[in-house]
């Protein structure tokens, strides 16, 4: 099954086409999109260095996580409405970008993983969960957030 | 080449701008209340200063790949006041609240003076991460003429007689 009609929808939409025709719209986005990923940055850091053991070492994961969390979810949901909005201006180039494609897998994969492994591990007890363990979420999480980062900056190089 | 570099400018911001959101806001009491002010700074304060050198680098090789495009845009010039802007931030918060961080170090809400510095580095990085994205639009570059005899004159252009 091809999933370019969905693509096409989304050329066609009346939101796509207002932001595609607009000088200023899709700079604006990106704007935004930019200074959400400087707070997921620090909120997405913050807690997996000190799951590798650096940074924040003196306090509880739980607690860290605990207060990166609002900062998370805030600006994770900010990344997505503005992603969605420069998706929208120019879906046809995303259908045949292999960087987006990248992107998209590992930001699928980094949602599932942070909401489900990631959060189980920063909220149990510390002493029962090995440190190799932590390392290795915090490992992952950084190693698909990288790929969701690098793979947008790369959808802009390339054709 | 320069898309490596722009993406280790960007992707390194999430490193040094991430933390120092992160440490802002614990400025303004909004995270990590309960870590003291001095923890934070010990702590992450090496891997500020890390990935601010990386992003000075690189900001300094995307400058030389295009340097009279950048020295001419009105978004670098800002981006630059900006920078200036939030280096004197720092410093006053440093040699005047910071000075007396061990009277307000475990307070869940940090005294005004720091709030402050925290609130106003917020909106010169703010300001800095916008402007130095839009280096890249070229509506307001001086061989799009005409332009605003304001615009020519932040950006330095040289207009010909017209």
């Amino acid at each position: 099954m091809s999933l370019l009609p969905f693509f096409q929808w989304a050329e066609a939409t009346s939101l796509g086409t207002a932001i595609r025709t607009s000088p200023w719209a899709f700079a604006m986005i990106e704007s935004f999109h930019l200074l959400a990923l400087s707070v997921i940055g620090g909120a997405v850091l913050i807690v997996d260095l000190r799951l590798l053991g650096f940074g924040l070492r003196k306090q509880p994961i739980a607690e860290v996580a605990q207060n990166a969390r609002p900062w998370l979810i805030g600006s994770l949901t900010v990344m997505l409405v503005t992603g969605v909005g420069l998706f929208l201006s120019e879906p046809t180039k995303c259908y045949y970008s292999t960087p987006f494609a990248v992107k998209m897998t590992c930001l699928a994969l980094v949602i599932v993983f942070t909401f489900t492994v990631r959060r189980r591990v920063t909220m149990a007890d510390e002493g029962r969960v090995q440190p190799m363990w932590l390392k290795l979420v915090a490992f992952v999480s950084l190693a698909l957030w990288f790929g969701v980062g690098a793979g947008g900056r790369w959808i802009g190089f390339s054709g | 080449m320069y898309p490596l570099v722009e993406s280790a400018h960007v992707l390194t911001l999430c490193l040094f701008l991430g933390l120092a959101v992160m440490l802002d806001l614990r400025l303004l009491g909004l995270t990590l209340v309960r870590v003291p002010m001095s923890e934070i700074k010990r702590r992450l304060g090496p891997w500020m200063v890390g990935g601010f050198a990386v992003m000075v680098i690189t900001g300094a090789m995307l400058f030389y790949a295009i340097p009279v495009r950048s020295y001419q845009s009105i978004w670098f010039r800002i981006k630059v006041v900006t920078l200036v802007l939030a280096g004197l931030n720092a410093l006053v918060f440093h040699t005047t609240i910071d000075r007396r961080i061990a009277e307000w170090d475990r307070d869940p809400v940090p005294p005004r003076a720091a709030r402050r510095a925290g609130a106003t580095s917020l909106v010169l990085w703010a300001i800095i991460v916008v402007a130095g994205r839009m280096i890249a639009y070229n509506w307001f570059d001086c061989d799009k003429q005409p332009q605003r005899a304001i615009v020519n004159a932040i950006a330095g252009c040289v207009v010909g007689p017209r």
